[in-house]
């Protein structure tokens, strides 16, 4: 594939730029393989703007403008605005919600940039995408890709319980799951041929693995993907004795599944799918909290982007379309589930096992959410990004179907769902509520936001950890998470207010207590550069007071 | 006291709305000024403390097995939950309450009886903390353009106006007697801000009493004596801020608004803020939303849109944008109205007050400009705080809408405002508390004749003493938020829901831990720092000087240097009680709530500071009582055969 078969027309010049909190700039315009390249020439400061073109979401091209142009309707209104006889404006909306407009002199050359951007922004092959040119001078290839592995999980843990939970190969060439890493943790009591059988018997091969251990108790919260129960309730010995393995017998344990009980139900009856019945389970008490996902999700991210959006300055119409949006409806429930799951294993002293169907989607959602709220370590700037990174990337989240579109694009919906997006949002609320608790700032989750959607960094390409191997993402491009503990960067990502508490931050979850995420959903209003200033300020005084306090 | 029927009724339970578990009994005793429970099987004393002047509705409910429910409801949204198990206790502590609470004379006020450990001297001073005519002079006023008139020394022109009064240079007594006749009340234009850079200035009136056709020249001089004051506008607004169905009603009983081609030079302007009465309803409809007690998110955001609350406070906004716009960008001076012009009148002038001057935004500046927009300029606060046992048609919450629009653009511009939440919440309380006298009476007579000044207390002093608690760390004077005009958006995503105000005692809602107070600890720790930092180079310096310099620097001084600020932060590490079963789930970093506790427990007379008595009632820290669990806790893990109960929130 070439890139420059897409590119009619390389360079455009006298191109205006309007974007938000900058004086609209006359400049040169660039398209290359994977950018869109501004650079202002008139001023002194001589600004360039660099935009992925992954990065673009939605291009719209303004139609009476390029017919005034054409000369059948050329207004004088026109002619004072366009530089040039004739112009075109394309308004592009970006995926981490920014919207701009270019004014393109000349119609043909408008069209060639819009129809070039169209078709680069939504080219699918990875191995063509940026994050395998990227080369930054301050980094090399052979840095370390990730920051832990389930190695390291396992020797944190082994101390406090030796003897329960081993390493388990069985999925070393992916073949037993493909969305698994090549090493999980287990119980020790199984063995991996009961492992291959009991893959078998959940969706995906998706079988009940080790993704967080309570220090405090010793309890465990497991995932997995729904039991292939189906119709005939189909049972499996070796799935039984692993989660019997998993509660040891003496007392209890809880399985949340993400679904209700009536949709369990239908996936057993006409999926194949299931639920693990009291008979076959007798320490597992399951509980059903309903979570939305995939196009419901989708939807709701796309109605509260448009309510951000709108003009029309009128608050009942601003408050029926939050509502009707019900993004924080599934804020309100992700929280709640995963304070459910949190207290079982706090509180309750059980351990749980989470799934919904995949077991990709909702159950890292709560299980993530979960070990925020109890585990300390998981709070600190490294902590978040290791836990983001066993839960979600070596977890299988899909991310490259989830994130191929945001909330503008006008392609049809197929697997997107801002899943991860909803999580962000949820530890923003934890941050909101807990400020001085979390290692990190919003501009990481911010950060995060964006690069989940289009990256300089092969961190989120894929959908699983095997696609990532087939090609070599690891070696090929750089890590992300690595990128963004440089020290350089590490300033702007901490909390500057963080005090470790060794406590569990238990959210609220009232109506009241949940805020829209102003940070991101209006990060290009004006709004947002107020709170900035703010931010701001805050570290000052921090630096300050550090300044003196350590001399 | 002969309105207590029943001093003590004992083994009341006092219930949690939020977590039902947390619920607790006490003995319930009566005084002359508050009711006081104390909670008896606690180790520590645990006592909660309701003013009577703030009770302002009880609520008794049908009896259940347990005993018979009554339902305060506080004026500074606290509702308590009591269960009297003898219904005869109830029925008497509820007529009790009733007499208690709805006062018939101001007299009999807490502000009369409420006597700090303060000499008389010292009182007399408090009164002289905050002075209007320094206030004016520091505007500016009066110049060659305004002057003071005596003409309401007397309140013989307007009773319901101040005696100091500012007007244009060149209104003679005759326009202004003149006018104030043709003004509903009395009440005739005249000054309430002046812009000393463009000599704009924003003038307060009532409605005209126009009618269909009715003029008044002395009136129309008088508008054109305002605009000419501005030397360098050719024309003025008049802003009427009723909606223009009300001023048009208003005519048929010979009130209305000002005609265009009667005043020379006025562009006459609707901006549509509800009367009273609607306010008054969108509120009540919002409390009724923040009490649900485990509402949806569709059910908090549909009645919060139900209600209308937000979209009156941004109406209210947008109003006070475009005075302080028509000021500070056009230059030109407006006439303020609606229709006695006390209440919107009031909220609009200092909507744009704060948005034009810095000084405003200050702690004291606040607290100026609510002494002379609306104590000064005769706002009914006696009336609509329901003070006295009165007409209910006249409560309304008008103040509270504009302490409202300032924590709006608190939230908006956080480096603007040198006060915090805690401030506006504590001018929220007093103004219905009573205890102190400045917002007794409905105008400047009133309050004279009851002689409030020989006879009570001062809040602003008061507040002024106690500043610590209500700086905003962010706040610096340098800061270029907090320097000129303020432009807010007043798109509808800009107005979030006041919980620190409306939800203040459901303290499991709030943020558990306050950026504020530690920003606070660590902004005076810095300044500790820098002073002994200064003084030790002045040392050093001394010792280089000095030839014999032995070069032993001294390191780090007494203070811990290492100290982290979280040692001022207790709360941060503070350890937990998780025992409280499955339902209790208690946060760990409960910092103090955003409201000051002294507040919502107010001290018993004879106390030399109410600072004193944070009493040990709230000593637990806040319980996050998540609702995610009450699925769970209620049929939960004990449940037979869960198989097919479905444990998702309905």
């Amino acid at each position: 594939m070439e890139f420059s078969e897409h590119i009619r027309t390389a360079n455009v010049e006298n191109v205006v730029l309007r974007q938000p909190f900058h004086p609209s700039t006359k400049g040169t315009l660039c398209i290359t393989g994977h950018h869109l390249i501004f650079s202002d020439r008139e001023s002194q400061s001589c600004r360039q703007v660099l935009l992925l073109l992954r990065n673009i979401d939605a291009i719209e091209k303004s139609v009476e403008n390029l017919l005034g142009n054409s000369g059948l309707l050329c207004s004088a209104r026109w002619k004072e605005r366009a530089p040039g006889p004739s112009s075109g404006t394309l308004t592009i909306k970006c995926k981490d919600l920014c919207v701009f407009q270019l004014d393109i002199p000349g119609m043909e050359q408008c069209l060639n940039i819009a129809h070039s951007i169209e078709a680069l922004s939504s080219m699918d092959e990875v191995a063509d995408m940026y994050p395998f040119f990227h080369r930054p001078h301050d980094a090399s290839l052979q840095d370390q890709w990730g920051l832990s592995s389930p190695q390291h999980q396992y020797h944190q843990m082994e101390a406090l319980q030796r003897g329960r939970w081993r390493l388990s190969s069985v999925n070393g060439d992916h073949t037993v799951c493909p969305s698994y890493p090549p090493t999980v943790l287990v119980p020790r009591a199984i063995s991996d041929k009961a492992l291959l059988k009991a893959a078998r018997f959940r969706q995906a091969g998706r079988f009940p693995v080790l993704c967080y251990h309570h220090r405090k108790n010793g309890k465990v919260i497991m995932r997995s993907s729904q039991p292939l129960t189906g119709a005939n309730r189909k049972r499996c010995q070796e799935d039984e004795l692993l989660l019997q393995a998993v509660i040891d017998g003496s007392d209890k344990g809880y399985i949340i599944d993400t679904r209700s009980s009536q949709q369990a139900q239908q996936a057993r009856m006409t999926a194949g799918g299931g639920f693990e019945s009291k008979s076959s389970y007798p320490g597992w008490t399951r509980l059903h909290r309903q979570m939305e996902k995939g196009k419901a999700l989708q939807e709701s991210l796309i109605k509260v982007v448009e309510a951000c959006g709108d003009q029309t300055n009128n608050m009942d119409r601003w408050l029926s379309k939050l509502e009707n949006s019900k993004w924080l409806y599934h804020v309100q429930t992700a929280l709640s589930t995963a304070g459910l799951l949190a207290e079982c294993v706090e509180r309750d002293g059980h351990s749980v096992l989470v799934h919904g169907s995949e077991g990709t989607d909702c159950t890292l959602l709560i299980s993530t959410l979960a070990q925020l709220i109890m585990d300390p370590a998981c709070r600190t700037l490294e902590g978040f990004l290791t836990l983001l990174e066993r839960e979600w990337v070596q977890g299988g989240h899909p991310f490259q179907q989830r994130c191929a579109r945001s909330a503008h694009s006008h392609a049809r919906l197929q697997q997107e769902a801002p899943v991860f997006l909803l999580l962000l949002d949820c530890a923003w609320q934890l941050w909101y509520q807990f400020p001085l608790a979390l290692g990190f700032s919003e501009n990481l989750l911010l950060r995060l936001a964006t690069e989940a959607y289009a990256s300089d960094y092969g961190t989120f390409l894929c959908n699983s950890d095997r696609e990532r191997c087939a090609i070599g993402v690891k070696e090929k491009t750089h890590c992300l998470f690595q990128a963004l503990l440089k020290p350089e960067e590490r300033g702007l990502y901490s909390n500057p207010l963080y005090e470790s508490t060794e406590l569990a931050i238990w959210p609220s979850v009232h109506p009241q207590s949940l805020q829209l995420w102003r940070g991101f959903f209006l990060r290009w209003s004006q709004q947002g550069r107020h709170l900035e200033e703010a931010h701001d300020e805050m570290r000052n005084m921090i630096c300050q007071w550090g300044r003196l306090a350590v001399r | 006291m002969e309105h207590i029927r029943l001093p003590k009724a004992e083994n009341v339970r006092l219930l949690n709305r939020l977590s039902p578990r947390r619920s607790c009994v006490g003995t319930l005793y009566l005084t002359a000024t508050h009711s006081i429970y104390v909670e008896s099987e606690t180790q520590v004393r645990s006592e909660t403390w309701v003013l009577h002047s703030l009770i302002c509705r009880l609520e008794k409910q049908v009896n259940t097995s347990t005993g018979s429910p009554l339902l305060i409801h506080c004026k500074n949204f606290q509702v308590l939950h009591f269960v009297f198990p003898q219904e005869q206790d109830c029925v008497h502590i509820q007529a009790s309450l009733q007499r208690l609470s709805q006062p018939e004379q101001y007299e009999e006020l807490y502000c009369f009886s409420y006597k700090p450990n303060v000499d008389e001297a010292e009182r007399r001073e408090e009164w002289s903390f905050l002075n209007l005519k320094a206030e004016y002079r520091r505007l500016g006023i009066p110049n060659s353009l305004w002057r003071t008139s005596p003409v309401n020394q007397s309140y013989k022109v307007s009773d319901t106006y101040p005696a100091e009064l500012y007007v244009p240079e060149s209104a003679t007594q005759q326009v202004i007697v003149g006018s104030s006749k043709f003004r509903s009340r009395g009440r005739f234009p005249t000054l309430s801000y002046y812009c000393k850079d463009n000599q704009a200035a924003i003038c307060r009136s009532s409605q005209p009493l126009s009618g269909f056709s009715a003029r008044c020249l002395e009136d129309e001089q008088l508008l054109e004596a305002i605009r000419r004051s501005n030397p360098r506008s050719d024309f003025m607004y008049v802003v009427d801020t009723r909606p223009k169905l009300n001023a048009i009603a208003n005519r048929a009983a010979g009130k209305g608004y000002e005609n265009e081609d009667h005043y020379s030079n006025i562009k006459f302007q609707f901006i549509s803020i509800e009367n009273i009465h609607v306010m008054r309803s969108s509120q009540q409809k919002m409390l009724d939303v923040c009490e649900l007690r485990t509402p949806s998110m569709a059910n908090f955001l549909e009645g919060l849109e139900g209600s209308g609350w937000l979209k009156h406070i941004k109406a209210v906004l947008d109003a006070g944008v475009f005075v302080a716009k028509a000021i500070s960008e056009e230059g030109a001076s407006v006439l303020v109205h609606c229709s006695d012009g006390w209440d919107r009148t009031a909220q609009v002038c200092s909507v744009a007050c704060v948005l034009l001057e810095p000084y405003y935004r200050s702690l004291k500046g606040l607290m100026v400009l609510i002494e002379r927009e609306w104590v000064s300029f005769g706002h009914k606060f006696s009336h609509r705080c329901n003070h006295l046992d009165g007409d209910s048609k006249e409560v309304s919450p008008v103040m509270d809408q504009f302490l409202e629009c300032v924590w709006q653009l608190t939230e908006q511009f956080p480096c603007a405002f040198e006060f915090n939440e805690r401030f506006l919440i504590a001018v929220h309380h007093h103004m219905y508390a009573c205890q102190y006298g400045n917002f007794v009476g409905n105008n400047q007579r009133e309050r004279q004749q009851l002689g409030l000044r020989d006879k009570t207390h001062s809040l602003w002093k008061h507040l002024w003493d106690t500043k610590g608690d209500y700086i905003n760390p962010l706040y610096r004077t340098d800061n270029c938020q907090s320097q000129g005009v303020l432009r807010p958006s007043t798109a509808p995503y800009c107005f979030k829901f006041w919980s620190g105000l409306y939800n203040r005692f459901d303290r499991g809602m709030h943020p558990r831990q306050s950026v504020e107070d530690y920003l606070m600890a660590v902004r005076e720790e810095t300044v500790q720092l820098e002073e002994q930092l200064a003084s030790h180079k002045e040392q050093i310096e001394k010792l280089e000087n000095k030839p014999e310099w032995a070069g032993e620097a001294e390191e780090g001084p007494a203070l811990s240097w290492g100290l982290a600020p979280g040692g001022f932060v207790p709360q941060a590490g503070t350890p937990q009680d998780y025992s409280g079963g499955f339902i209790a789930s208690s946060s760990p970093c409960q910092q103090r709530s955003p409201v000051d506790d002294r507040l919502a427990f107010t001290p018993p007379q004879n106390q030399t500071s109410e600072a004193d008595l944070s009493v040990g009632s709230e000593q637990e820290s806040g319980i996050a009582d998540v609702s995610f669990n009450s699925q769970l806790s209620e049929d939960g893990p004990g449940e037979p055969d869960p198989d097919d109960a479905a444990y998702s929130a309905a």
